[in-house]
């Protein structure tokens, strides 16, 4: 626990240091659409040692490092989905910022368009039973009511 | 001395918390009004104190009296007073007295000025906000005391540098007014379940508060956006995080609830829903307020992490939530069943917007929530960001955006939606028109950026054709139109204005996300970047010493056509006390556009790395925000919620009946 | 009935919720668990740091388990699981390290001052070669079999909590 609490002030001092920079000239690549794509990619990666920010975001040493890496691969001629790969078979699936769709996290994905669509099938139900409820006859005890109402 | 006596207003409050949480229940239960009348005072008396704490806690920081623990982890003697005072709020225990302060506050309020309601409805909504409070107060007492004293140390820690700003330095209290103050629609929902009756008269009452609460929290996360992006250096201005869904969750859920709160109010239908929309909406504050405070997910913004704080919490959540949605499924079968309409109807726009709003909160929740469970579950972890929710927020918000405009034209009961929209032909011109500005200005991008362009247009002008309707405007001669005017109720304008707002602050995040200009360079003293039309010169940079810093600075100056625009001068800061940099960016903002600089890092050969942007509509971010504030604002000052003076009002009341008026 | 059924839905969400929350209590969500557990060291040669003592490569790590430590001079924690690894080393354990993105002499300083558990010690001044290990921090441990598998990884500095559950029995079941 207290290591653990050593290792997060550590990641956390990293993470501080300043919010200004994120890509630098230096890293930059020349070819503007190998760049746009390092740029894509970059967003889609987390920065593991800052809290919540993507690689393209942070100043992190590592993210510099990793910025650096995915250019590299670009100009080696990885398509995106290999860098992203590349980088996800060293660090797993939590450095991806946009979660896999696989049955791990249908429940994720779908999760919300699964319940609109149970609230609007719920809505549709309610609406149609009280209508049904006003719609349906009077049994006989009202049929009678009614009768001696209207007479008196 | 005065620190003693602070601790003390907070065991006091406690105590009148107690009091105040079960006597005037019991006496509302039985009919016994001396006991039910025990609410007003003991509320008032509770904020007292509470405020006497609070005031307390400012005078330790303002004198920087070290001798009291957060003093010294928070404060510097050489920081400027303002930020002396942000320092209460900033780190965790004086937080959390604000947050019981803003709690007692709404307490307080609906004391002094609820006198239109019921007593026995008024003191069993005290009695619950009682109950929240006093569980609050004891987790203070016990897990957070914010009064634990040290030996001083010759000077304190210092405020976290980026929190060293005037729009930071006052977020907090304003978020805090919104989602805490939504547990007052949560108090009168449980109220309203206790006494197992829902009415008009009911979400009439409630409406004040909720909105309040509501305008709060919309300025609150507008001004938190407006921070990150002058302070963050890139120009980004919501990034998903955590803490930021946290305060967005009773966001989402607050704006259905203003909604679906109309219904009950003018067809005394969706009764049920609204009940559980109100315990929801604090509910999510509640789980928000956890989020945040108990490390169990990684934020940019997350107070130090302590376990043990995260299982109290917990248990007063599980209290609060638990127990709440338990009497909700006691009781709320019970409630009366609700007036019918037709599924095209005013009703029912109000119930795809509820749905709509309900499924955008859901996303946001699972998200936000997602890597929790199944960290919990098993041994992967994975994480969701950003991409997550931009694609799969946006597409629930479009059918909603394309509504908005629709709803208002709609009638109560039923309607005709092929009339509504036909009448809408302004906004739908407008919106086509914009999509073709949008095409012509800028030929790049994907398609469905113009179309959102459409989208806002179609908001903005849906708005003010709505407001023209009921003002007869070009139907009728101006002067009706004008004697329409002065007597058309507030809420009408404020609805056109937060509608509109609305789109205006769509266009702001659509133009900003898509069509934005970066130039990231290194650059010399002499130097010239061409900047979406504009000429940047880099003029240097010189050292700018401060009261707790030290400063480079650089000058930029920007012309257009040879003709001067404005000098920009952002800075880089370094903190020597907490050993921190930050970033002051410079923005220029034309009204249309912002030119945005940044300061980065020099290099050895004596460049400087300096980040520019070209924002276009950026200002429409914040712009909206205030529009939407601005609404909620000329709603709460209607006359027919007018909550002083309530002997007056019964009074003519009694005498002249309140003619129906059209388009209500 | 299931009118009233429906009314128990939220409560039994936010029971689910609850449940959660409380597992997600003293977790730490920023640690990022291996993606290299099971699989096979990756291919790499790094030269040494002291004149005296040989750098680390991928042949290496193929004989016997070992414990391969990624260390810095300028890593606080780094210090605290220092005296844990002399002692391991005292033991028995055969300790390689990795000195990431360092100034040699730094390093040799801060080893002098420490004392030197490792058996193979080598310098990775890019830390190109930390990445491909999935290092994102420092300090951090693998325990790698005979086979050159990765088995474990500890990610923050070594505890005797961790050491006597989670690395001497995997050690012990290894060396059958």
């Amino acid at each position: 626990m207290r290591g653990a609490l050593a290792m997060a002030i550590l990641l956390l001092g990293a993470a501080l240091a300043t919010p200004a920079a994120a890509v630098l000239p230096s890293e930059m690549l020349a070819n503007p659409v190998l760049e746009a794509r390092a740029r894509t990619i970059s967003k889609e990666l987390r920065c593991l040692v800052c809290q919540n920010e993507s690689i393209d975001d942070s100043n992190a040493d590592l993210a510099h490092d990793l910025r650096v890496l995915v250019r590299q691969r670009l100009v080696a001629g990885d398509t995106n989905a290999q860098v992203i790969q590349y980088i996800v078979a060293r660090y797993g699936q939590f450095v991806l910022l946009k979660p896999p769709v696989e049955p791990e996290t249908y429940a994720l994905w779908f999760g919300p368009g699964a319940m609109l669509l149970l609230g609007a099938i719920g809505v549709v139900v309610y609406m149609r039973r009280r209508q049904a409820a006003l719609d349906a006859p009077l049994s006989a005890a009202e049929e009678d009511r009614l009768k001696r109402l209207l007479d008196e | 001395m005065i620190d003693e006596i602070g601790h003390f207003a907070l065991v006091l409050a406690l105590l009148v918390a107690l009091v105040q949480a079960s006597v005037p229940l019991y006496g509302a239960a039985r009919d016994n009004a001396p006991l039910t009348a025990v609410a007003r005072p003991a509320a008032i008396a509770q904020f007292a104190l509470v405020a006497l704490a609070f005031l307390s806690l400012v005078h330790a920081f303002v004198v920087s009296d070290f001798s009291v623990s957060i003093v010294a982890e928070n404060s510097h003697s050489d920081m400027p007073l303002l930020y002396k005072i942000a320092g209460v709020w900033g780190n965790h225990e004086g937080s959390m007295v604000l947050w019981v302060l803003i709690l007692t506050f709404f307490g307080a309020g609906v004391a002094l000025f609820g006198g239109n309601l019921p007593p026995t409805l008024q003191a069993r909504v005290l009695a619950v906000q009682a109950m929240i409070g006093a569980g609050f107060l004891a987790y203070i007492l016990y897990a957070s005391d914010p009064f634990i004293r040290i030996v001083a140390p010759p000077d304190g820690n210092g405020l976290n540098p980026l929190l060293q700003d005037p729009g930071l330095a006052s977020h907090p209290p304003c978020l805090y007014l919104g989602y805490v103050g939504f547990s007052m629609a949560f108090s009168f929902a449980i109220a309203a379940l206790i006494e197992g009756k829902v009415d008009a008269a009911w979400a009439r009452w409630v409406r004040p508060w909720t909105l309040l609460a509501w305008c709060a929290l919309t300025i609150g996360i507008t001004m938190g956006s407006w921070w990150a992006y002058y302070t963050l250096g890139w120009g980004g201005f919501w990034f998903w995080d955590p803490v930021e869904n946290a305060s967005f969750m009773p966001w989402l859920a607050g704006t259905a609830l203003l909604h679906s709160a109309l219904v009950v109010e003018k067809r005394d239908a969706l009764k049920s829903w609204t009940i559980l929309l109100a315990i929801v909406t604090f509910s999510l504050s509640l789980i928000g307020t956890f989020l945040v405070r108990s490390g169990v997910l990684t934020s940019v913004h997350a107070f130090a992490v302590d376990p043990r704080r995260g299982v109290f919490i917990l248990g007063l959540l599980t209290i609060a939530i638990g127990g709440s949605l338990a009497l909700y499924a006691a009781r709320a079968p019970r409630l009366a069943p609700s007036g019918l309409f037709a599924p095209v109807s005013r009703e029912g726009a109000l119930v795809f917007n509820n749905l709509l709003l309900a499924a955008c909160a859901a996303t946001v929740i699972t998200g936000t929530l997602y890597p929790l469970f199944v960290d919990a579950l098993g041994e992967t972890k994975i994480s969701v960001g950003p991409p997550f929710f931009n694609l799969t927020f946006t597409p629930l918000m479009v059918p909603l955006l394309i509504a908005v405009p629709i709803g208002p034209m709609l009638t109560w009961k039923r309607a005709d939606l092929l009339g509504a929209v036909q009448r809408l032909w302004a906004a739908g011109v407008a919106a086509l028109l914009a999509v073709l500005a949008g095409w012509y200005i800028h030929s790049r991008g994907p398609v469905f950026a113009v179309l959102a362009l459409g989208l806002a247009a179609w908001l903005v002008v849906g708005a003010a054709v709505e407001l023209a309707e009921r003002l007869k405007l070009f139907r009728a001669p101006l002067s009706e139109s004008w004697h329409r005017a002065l007597h058309l109720p507030r809420s009408n304008f404020a609805t056109a204005l937060a509608h509109a707002g609305l789109g205006i602050t769509l266009a702001g995040v659509v133009s900003t996300a898509i069509w934005r200009v970066e130039r990231i360079q290194t650059l010399h003293p002499g130097d010239v970047v061409d900047l979406a039309g504009y000429a940047v010169r880099f003029e240097g940079v010189v050292p700018h010493p401060g009261p707790n810093f030290e400063g480079q600075r650089a000058t930029l100056v920007v012309t257009r056509d040879g003709l001067p625009v404005a000098v920009m001068q952002p800075e880089k800061k370094h903190f020597p006390v907490a050993n921190q940099d930050t970033a002051e960016t410079s923005i220029h903002t034309t009204g249309f556009a912002d030119l945005y600089a940044a300061l980065g890092d020099p290099d050895p050969r004596g460049g400087w790395v300096v980040r520019l942007y070209y924002s276009p509509l950026a200002p429409f971010i914040w712009f909206g925000g205030a529009m939407m504030f601005a609404g909620g604002l000329v709603s709460l000052t209607d006359r027919r919620f007018r909550i002083g003076a309530p002997a007056r009002q019964r009074a003519r009341a009694a005498v002249e009946p309140r003619p129906a008026t059209a388009g209500d | 009935m299931a009118r009233k059924l429906i009314y128990l839905l939220p409560i039994a969400v936010f029971a689910v919720l609850a449940a959660a929350f409380y597992a997600g209590l003293g977790r730490d969500p920023a640690i990022v668990p291996s993606a290299l557990i099971g699989k096979p060291v990756p291919q790499f040669a790094l030269p040494p740091l002291l004149a005296d003592k040989p750098g680390l490569a991928t042949a290496d790590l193929k004989s016997k388990p070992v414990l391969v430590n990624v260390f810095a001079s300028w890593c606080i924690p780094c210090r605290e699981e220092h005296p844990l690894l002399m002692h391991l080393a005292r033991d028995g354990v055969a300790i390689y390290g990795i000195d990431y993105k360092d100034q040699p002499a730094d390093a040799k300083a801060w080893l002098g001052e420490l004392g030197d558990p490792y058996r193979r010690l080598a310098t990775d001044m890019e830390g190109r070669v930390a990445i491909n290990w999935g290092v994102y921090g420092v300090p951090e441990t693998f325990l790698v079999d005979g086979t050159g598998t990765i088995r474990f990884k500890q990610v923050g500095p070594l505890t005797i909590d961790v050491i006597d559950r989670k690395i001497l029995p995997l050690l012990k079941s290894l060396a059958r």
